[in-house]
């Protein structure tokens, strides 16, 4: 069995109110390797945790673009070379008939780009995280609110981190091992 | 927690979520009905659902045995209740996305109470779809002939047809639902995981949760994920309906060969789509105790949408006859006088009855209030939408340029069967969804409470938004920080 080692402190808050105040203190102190956890995304914490914006919209931009040449080249290919057949008088080449298609293919890449980006950006799935140790953790996903330190941080301390945690308002603090 | 105002506090309107309800909740209220021990009357339409899906299973085996002759497509009535029947799927299909989509790019947050049941409903609804045009090919071992796959005769499909537009507009449609729903569903997955009592359940939700932990960096590209989802499918909703009026349209048959078909069908698919929404939740709302999440001001929105969208295809039905008049072309001006008044006028009667004229009831407060009233009524608006697309397929099909041609055409038992079992398939897949899935996009429904809101202070009844720029305040006692 691998030994367990400290990895953090995970700090609840009972309300929306306190968790964001909290966030902001974290991020204030200047905090790096810590997350906060929610039942649902609470408008505006990106700014209180100082995130960087997503870079998820170029990854659809990227795939959007990629699935729409693919449609309109595999139809031209198709029209024009692989199989060239004469349909009421129509030019092979009749591009304006491969819109559809090449718009339904741009789609359907970009929401692959989306959902596959996404996933790979937030590391999904992964079922194992030291957050999920805590018993009290299972409420993060009814009506709790979390924020996370962990120990690799360099400005962390064991009891100075406690205290801001506790100043910020936060209603239960446990250690938790890895 | 405070006693919840007349008002929302944060926003200033009528509450989301009536009665005094924490996130806990409104957990427990989602999570009930997955979590009861007592599913007789679930097993009673489980039951009926499923003996309605073998009735399908019957039909389209015979089909497959037997060939389309089982059905009653006669010489000029080629396309009857299979092309009839995925149309009418496919635009109930269109309220989910629409709902999950469009509302959510215009902020219209009562959309969280409904817009899981829907989306589930438009997945269910495209399955039962994707049935018709799959099985009306008689061979359906070639049905592959319908993907631009590489095969040993060197051949390829017409890129130029409609039909092969609509193959790809149906299944990217499907595609980029089910991703949709099922990227809504994660966040309530892993609600239900950390609920879960039995072995069976920890790991079946655990796997599909993907082990979520709610972690605000996973939530910051969920949500951007989800906003562009959103506008992804916002174009791709009103492409699909469109790209189904193609089939009809870019053919010269009189009645058909028009350009008002997109716009019409999208519109009709919506009215449709909001018809299947309250017949289905109208029952579920009562049946799993979600009154107070599922309120009646979410069915008076519902409501509304039907009646401008039943609006819109009753202009649709009068624009068609002004301009069948008006470009003077003779067989065109033939084939809507014979809608009306020709041999499926009994049809065409069911149609302007359950589509134009039964929804103009919604202007009034008292009916829009009474959900009986609109589940009776969204009964009319389903039967009336099927109606529709059986007067456009077959009235245009057997009385077309030749009186020599024309035909009638008579549906046999097994169209009926295969009809009825589609509805097995939908409910079957509905049954198992409420059983297993949460009803109400539980994560989203909590983001828009009073609570959630940073900047609420319950003290002062409102928001304290100091330092928010631009925000109008619910409450003017409040004081800025």
């Amino acid at each position: 069995m691998r030994e367990a080692k400290p990895w953090g402190m995970l700090a609840e808050f009972e309300n929306t109110q306190t968790f964001y105040k909290g966030c902001e203190k974290i991020r204030d102190a200047g905090f790096s390797r810590w997350d906060a956890y929610s039942p649902f995304p609470v408008h505006g914490l990106d700014k209180a945790m100082g995130l960087k914006r997503s870079n998820l919209p170029w990854i659809v931009l990227i795939c959007g673009l990629i699935g729409a040449s693919v449609g309109f080249a595999m139809q031209t290919w198709v029209a024009t070379t692989a199989y060239p057949v004469i349909i009421s008088g129509k030019p092979f080449f009749s591009w304006q008939a491969f819109v559809p298609i090449t718009f339904e293919l741009g789609v359907l890449f970009g929401a692959f780009g989306a959902v596959f980006g996404m996933f790979g950006i937030n590391k999904l799935p992964t079922y194992y995280h030291p957050v999920f140790t805590s018993d009290r953790f299972a409420r993060v996903t009814d009506d709790r609110f979390f924020i996370a330190v962990e120990a690799q941080d360099p400005s962390y301390d064991e009891r100075k981190t406690k205290k801001l945690l506790e100043s910020a308002g936060a209603t239960h603090i446990e250690q938790l091992e890895d | 927690m405070a006693q919840r105002l007349e008002m929302d506090p944060v926003s200033g309107r009528a509450p989301l979520v009536l009665g005094a309800t924490s996130f806990d909740e409104l957990t427990k209220a989602v999570a009930a009905p997955m979590e009861r021990t007592d599913w007789r009357k679930w097993w009673v339409a489980f039951g009926v659902s499923v003996s309605l899906l073998g009735l399908l299973l019957v039909s389209v085996s015979w089909l497959v045995w037997e060939g389309i002759g089982i059905w009653g497509l006669n010489n000029p009535v080629g396309w009857g209740w299979a092309i009839v029947n995925f149309v009418f799927w496919v635009g109930i299909g269109h309220a989910g996305t629409l709902i999950s989509a469009i509302l959510f790019l215009f902020r219209q947050s009562w959309r969280t109470s409904i817009n899981r049941s829907a989306e589930a409903m438009t997945i269910f609804a495209v399955m039962c779809a994707l049935i018709f045009p799959g099985i009306h090919v008689g061979r359906i071992w070639m049905a592959y002939y319908l993907f631009p796959i590489p095969n040993q005769m060197s051949m390829w499909p017409n890129f130029r047809s409609p039909l092969l537009w609509d193959v790809f507009a149906v299944s990217t449609y499907f595609t980029v639902s089910l991703l949709f729903w099922f990227v809504g569903l994660i966040p309530d997955l892993a609600t239900m995981r950390d609920r879960a009592t039995t072995k069976a359940r920890k790991i079946g939700y655990g796997i599909f949760s993907l082990g979520w932990r709610g972690s605000h960096r996973h939530w910051q590209h969920y949500e951007i994920a989800y906003l562009i989802l959103a506008g992804l499918a916002t174009p791709l909703v009103l492409s699909v309906h469109t790209i189904v009026s193609f089939d009809f349209a870019v053919s010269q048959l009189p009645g058909w060969h028009t350009t008002i078909f997109p716009p019409y069908f999208v519109a009709g698919a919506i009215f449709s789509g909001f018809g299947m929404v309250l017949t289905l939740l109208i029952p579920a709302r009562v049946i799993f105790d979600l009154e107070h999440i599922i309120t009646v001001k979410h069915l008076e929105n519902m409501a509304k949408i039907i009646l401008l969208t039943g609006s819109l295809v009753g202009y649709s039905y009068a624009m068609e006859f002004f301009i069948a008049w008006y470009s003077g072309n003779p067989n065109e001006s033939f084939a809507f006088v014979n809608r009306m008044f020709g041999p499926y006028a009994w049809a065409y009667w069911i149609m302007v009855s359950c589509n134009v004229i039964t929804p103009q009831l919604i202007w009034f407060r008292r009916v829009r209030q009474s959900p009986l009233i609109l589940f009776i009524l969204s009964i009319f608006v389903n039967i009336g939408m099927w109606f529709e697309r059986f007067v456009i397929t077959v009235t245009s099909l057997a009385n077309d340029f030749l009186p020599s041609s024309w035909g009638y055409f008579r549906p046999t038992i097994w169209d009926l069967t295969t009809f009825l079992g589609s509805f097995g398939l939908f409910f079957t897949m509905f049954c198992l969804f409420v059983r297993f899935l949460p009803l109400v996009a539980l994560a989203e429904v909590k983001s828009v409470q009073p609570e959630a809101d940073p900047h609420y202070d319950p003290e002062a009844g409102g928001v304290a938004r100091g330092d928010l720029e631009g925000a109008t305040l619910a409450a003017p006692e409040v004081t800025h920080a």
